[in-house]
């Protein structure tokens, strides 16, 4: 297995980097009713593939315009990427049209990382809420391929529906390894669902895991977050070892135009992975 | 290793720091039960005289929605409590509790510990303060729920 990717390689100067590189779709499967992953091989053979998890990548569908959408994919698979979004917007929309063998341009990757390679010897909570799974499961792969770095792993993972869980498969076989604590949630069950039903939160206090030697990695929607960050201090979790995945209109992806500014920081640029401590008075402000 | 009522109930963050003749009282008020998957612990309408500490297992609390049947709004699982309608009149159960795997728990007589909790209102604080904690944290994930933080428009 190739070792993870060193940051100064994920740091290098790109000639332009406003100039996106041709990718092209080798698969689009379908997650969920409103969600996909695309499959993504580069048109220039020999071009290795580099990101640390956390990170994203520019996705430009032509001709109609340019989103950031979160690697989702293995970080150490070298020759393609994955990519997981929703159709929500006019871009995704369309991306979610095009078929395996059509070209899109990518730039990245961008932003900061989970702290994955400062922290070894640390158990590791994992918390997701709905598509928020898709920039953390790079973590999970790493996690999983250098396990025995590693403490006790746990994955809390909160969906609307049990038809809306991401990656079921994946989470399935996670599931069944005894070095990973998986605790699947809905907020709506449906007949036939034998699992939990409530947000996903509450499965905080109950997690299996240290909390004086905890890192703790959060992604999902703002306000899943800021309960999620209570509980964990509820738990003893301090902000120093606290990371949260922010997202907000990101459009350079440089810190250039300003779109993603978030009080004296840079979603884009200082982002979006930030540790806690560092943003404490600006999380959950509303006028922000 | 087979361990006591007393120090299992000694263990749980619920009853951390109650004095010690209250843990007592409330000890002697507990026994131990299991239940086979889909049983019904308590049922909707029905006098709300216990509650649970659940230890093994998963409990959905579940509601009678016409059209269509019983929906679970909620799952209790280890180490949380199930139960506080037995707290305020009319002490009846406005859910139904059905296990969705086998269960243990603890199951305590709350009407013996309502009873005594009227006589003694140092043993009713410790007991409903503890409660209100269990009843608020229910409150605000039955909030986020409501929000559907993972629809569409968000």
């Amino acid at each position: 297995m190739a070792a993870i990717i060193e940051p100064e390689i994920v740091e290098r100067t790109l000639i332009d980097p406003m100039v996106p590189e041709l990718f092209r779709i080798e698969r689009l499967k379908r997650e969920t009713e409103d969600t996909f992953t695309l499959d993504l091989v580069p048109q220039e053979e020999s071009m290795k593939i580099s990101f640390l998890p956390g990170q994203f990548n520019m996705l430009y569908v032509f001709g109609v315009g340019e989103v950031p959408i979160s690697i989702s994919g293995d970080p150490y698979e070298t020759s393609r990427l994955e990519h997981t979004t929703r159709r929500v917007g006019v871009v995704t929309k369309a991306m979610g049209r095009l078929k395996p063998g059509d070209s899109i341009g990518i730039r990245g990757p961008y932003g900061s990382h989970w702290p994955v390679t400062e922290e070894d010897g640390r158990d590791f909570v994992v918390i997701a809420g709905g598509i928020g799974l898709a920039p953390l499961r790079p973590v999970l792969y790493h996690l999983m391929a250098q396990r025995e770095k590693y403490k006790k792993v746990v994955l809390l993972y909160g969906a609307r529906t049990p038809e809306e869980i991401l990656y079921k498969r994946q989470l399935e076989r996670w599931r069944g390894k005894f070095d990973l604590e998986v605790q699947v949630t809905v907020d709506r069950g449906a007949s036939g669902w034998r699992g939990n039903v409530g947000v996903v939160t509450p499965l905080v206090a109950r997690a299996p895991f240290n909390p004086s030697n905890t890192v703790a990695l959060v992604c999902g929607p703002e306000i899943m977050m800021r309960f999620a960050v209570m509980e964990l201090q509820k738990r003893g979790v301090p902000p120093e070892r606290t990371y949260i995945s922010m997202e907000r209109n990101m459009k350079c992806a440089l810190g250039y135009c300003g779109h993603c500014q978030w009080g004296p920081t840079f979603v884009c640029k200082d982002g979006p992975v930030f540790r806690l401590d560092r943003i404490l008075p600006i999380f959950g402000k509303g006028e922000i | 290793m087979i361990l006591s009522l007393e120090s299992i109930i000694k263990a749980h963050p619920f009853f951390a720091d109650m004095p010690e003749k209250h843990l007592e009282f409330i000890t002697s008020c507990a026994k131990n039960v299991a239940f086979p998957e889909r049983f019904t612990i308590f049922h909707e309408g029905d006098p709300a005289n216990e509650f649970y500490f659940i230890r093994e297992g998963l409990v959905s609390v579940e509601l009678l929605v016409p059209s269509r049947g019983a929906t679970t709004v909620q799952t209790v699982a280890e180490g949380e409590i199930l139960g506080w309608s037995w707290v305020s009149p009319p002490y009846r159960w406005h859910f139904t509790a059905r296990t969705q795997q086998r269960t243990r728990a603890l199951v305590f007589d709350a009407k013996c510990l309502r009873t005594k909790c009227e006589e003694d209102h140092d043993l009713g604080y410790e007991v409903l303060s503890r409660f209100v904690s269990v009843i608020s944290a229910r409150l605000d994930a039955t909030r986020l729920q409501l929000l559907d933080i993972y629809g569409r428009h968000n």
